[in-house]
């Protein structure tokens, strides 16, 4: 059976089941998602924007679903902590694709900010969900936006109305937790309305040994002068694949912040799509990727300069060892009239052993004749004089190694805006370096 | 201390050193002088364990220890320095943190505990005067955006930090104006013991003034072909290496 078939045939099989226990807004968009999917198949290594993650091959094992939507006997509040301490967050949890709402944090958010299940909110908010859910991810673009789509149940909103501040910390944990190999297909929707400002952390983490596949999808609205800062911090592992497509439309002075960084993990692709709509919006973007073992990193960005006046600036650095492989395609699209873009995207990776692989794919396309822009990447080793005098000077080569490696990706660390985080990450690195961060170290269930 | 018996040495293949013998005492310092491409830096690189360079004949020997069968960062621990010809630029690394995970593995190496962070920044700050090294540099990375000057000044600034007991200095004074060489060669100086020793590779009588070598040997075409005492090194100043070729 090839890769598509079996989703097509669990979705004729299931689909009764599956939008029972979903809502009405994400049951209207499951047929065209499911047309879409069934012409389409997924993209084969021709595709332009799939050409480094072999797609079919992650959809090709059996995993299971929780289609029924049964409870996870499990307390997230009570079992998770999370590895980013003195921060005070208003923390919510994701298990598997369910937005946990037994309990929820004792903080107040400001009126009118939601921060909810898809379902419940398409109750009780029909019109901005109609509005929104869908409008950037369409499935006739994308086979994951199809698949997902097709398949998902539920997901998270976060919604930040007009002029509203919202100064703590939102943080997302999303918990993969099963006792068979599973899927999960996780929806997320993010709108800040005109005004508004907000800042979200999304942490993965994978707390049973099994393998798990998860898709994501978000889709992201910033309004008008709003200001959002989101960071996504992967710390699963080598079972879990995650394939996440996000999109991203900013409208006029607006500024987003979007950080990736991936810690530990199986196999990885993060898309993201960002429309600078509005003159004046500006996108910053750092990413860190470390992997080693035959892990795979794979990050693909797209900035589409729609408007006049906008910056775009992508740092992203990874550093591979063993027999990783990393990959980044980053295309910046600059369109007819999007005079004065300052667009900036940076790409540097280290191959610490023969044997990783990098795959670097700069791309710049300009329609504009009065814009500042600039694209590179580099590919290289640790450095042979480098660590020749560490180890004069009695560093043993592993610690030689490992304080260059850190010293890599210190600089895209440093660039993160998220104090706590910051300072957080260069200890979780250096750890991560030193083959110290085991998966789940501070969770009750795997004790 | 150091003894160097038959010592052949090779490069992709190229034979740079033909049978060096050296022996350097407690105490002594020898000076290394010789022609571009005689082979001074190989010998200092083959001390300390430079892995693109093959002993093909011949031994070291380190206070009676097997120097080749050590990894370059084990003969740190058992004391010897080299201060480079061109030190690295290391961006991202720290001086302090550099310095800490030197310092600490050579204390690890000989059983001892790690320094604690304020003992080891007290050190720091004592050890920085000896080559008047601006507490800025300190802060910085290793070596990265030093002028020529602050490098090597770096360099003695790390030998005082690690205290070895054989140092090797590659043209130390390449590269310095007159105020800095007296910085260096004054903060070398102050490092001395009568347990201390060391080899001063360098083309120029200059240094030599202030280091005052017990011993001076003549290097060419991979062999020591001259030794004698600090006015060989006076005479070879005045009146270059010709006559020396000739004499062989």
């Amino acid at each position: 059976m090839n890769s598509e078939q079996q989703y097509i045939d669990l979705y004729l099989q299931a689909q009764e089941l599956i939008c029972r226990h979903s809502s009405s807004l994400m049951n209207s968009r499951r047929q065209e998602a499911f047309e879409a999917f069934r012409q389409s198949g997924f993209p084969g290594h021709q595709a332009e924007r799939y050409k480094y993650t072999d797609v079919a091959q992650v959809f090709s094992p059996d995993y299971g679903l929780n289609l029924s939507r049964l409870d996870i006997p499990v307390n997230p509040y009570e079992v998770f902590r999370c590895d980013v301490p003195n921060l005070s967050t208003s923390l919510y949890f994701v298990l598997n694709d369910q937005f946990y709402d037994k309990a929820l944090p004792k903080v107040q958010l400001p009126d009118g900010v939601i921060v909810s299940s898809l379902n419940k909110a398409s109750v009780q908010h029909p019109e901005l969900l109609e509005r929104c859910y869908g409008r950037l991810a369409r499935s006739g673009k994308d086979a994951i936006n199809a698949l997902n789509t097709m398949l998902a149940q539920d997901g998270l909103l976060v919604y930040v109305p007009r002029g509203v501040v919202v100064d703590r910390t939102i943080q997302v944990v999303n918990i993969l937790r099963a006792d068979v190999d599973l899927m999960v297909n996780r929806r997320v929707l993010v709108v800040l309305e005109d005004g508004a400002q907000a800042r979200i952390l999304v942490c993965d983490h994978a707390l049973d040994d099994r393998n798990f596949l998860a898709t994501q999808v978000s889709e992201i609205f910033v309004g008008e002068n709003a200001h959002l800062e989101l960071y996504e911090l992967e710390e699963t592992h080598v079972k879990c694949r995650r394939m996440s497509n996000m999109y991203v439309q900013m409208q006029a002075n607006s500024t987003a912040v979007l950080d990736s960084i991936t810690l530990q993990n199986g196999l990885t692709r993060n898309r993201a799509d960002v429309r600078l709509d509005g003159p004046g919006a500006e996108v910053y973007m750092n990413g860190c990727v470390i992997a080693d073992q035959k892990q795979h990193v794979d990050n693909n960005t797209l900035i589409d300069h729609a408007a006049a006046h906008c910056q775009s600036h992508q740092l992203y650095k990874y550093v591979l060892d063993d027999e990783a492989v990393g990959a980044f395609a980053g295309r910046i699209l600059v369109r007819e009239g999007a005079q004065h873009t300052v667009s900036k995207e940076t790409n540097a990776n280290l191959c610490a052993s023969r044997t990783a692989r990098m795959y670097a794919q700069p791309m710049l396309e300009i329609y504009a004749d009065d814009v500042k822009c600039s694209h590179g990447s580099t590919v290289g080793q640790l450095g042979d004089a480098a660590l020749f005098y560490m180890r004069q000077r009695g560093i043993p080569e592993d610690e030689a190694r490992m304080l260059l490696k850190f010293a890599f990706v210190g600089e895209v660390i440093d660039s993160i805006r998220l104090e706590s985080l910051r300072d957080r990450l260069h200890h979780l690195a250096e750890k991560r370096f030193r083959g110290e961060l085991s998966r789940c170290k501070d969770c009750k269930l795997c004790k | 201390m150091l003894e160097i018996i038959d010592l052949h040495a090779s490069i992709n293949g190229k034979e740079i050193l033909k049978g060096i013998n050296l022996t350097v005492r407690d105490g002594e310092v020898h000076a290394l002088m010789g022609q571009n491409g005689a082979g001074k830096s190989t010998l200092s690189n083959v001390i300390v364990g430079h892995p693109s360079y093959e002993v093909t004949q011949g031994q070291i020997l380190f206070n009676g220890k097997n120097l080749l069968e050590m990894k370059p960062e084990e003969r740190a621990h058992e004391g010897i320095f080299l201060s480079f010809q061109q030190p690295v630029e290391i961006p991202g690394v720290s001086m302090v943190n550099f310095m800490r995970a030197a310092l600490n593995a050579k204390r690890k190496y000989w059983g001892q505990e790690p320094l604690s962070a304020g003992d080891f920044l007290k050190l720091m700050r004592e050890k920085r005067r000896i080559v008047e090294l601006d507490n800025k540099l300190a802060n910085r990375s290793v070596n990265e955006g030093f002028s020529g000057g602050e490098k090597k000044r770096n360099e003695i600034f790390q030998m005082a930090m690690l205290e070895p007991t054989l140092s090797i200095l590659d043209e130390t004074d390449s590269g310095l104006d007159v105020d800095a060489l007296r910085i260096v060669a004054e903060g070398f100086n102050k490092l001395r013991t009568p347990q201390t020793s060391a080899i001063v590779i360098t083309h120029y009588q200059r240094l030599l003034d202030y280091l005052k070598p017990d011993i001076v040997h003549v290097l060419m075409n991979g062999r020591i072909v001259k030794t004698d005492g600090p006015q060989l090194a006076a005479e070879i100043e005045k009146r270059g290496f010709d006559w020396i070729k000739e004499e062989q």
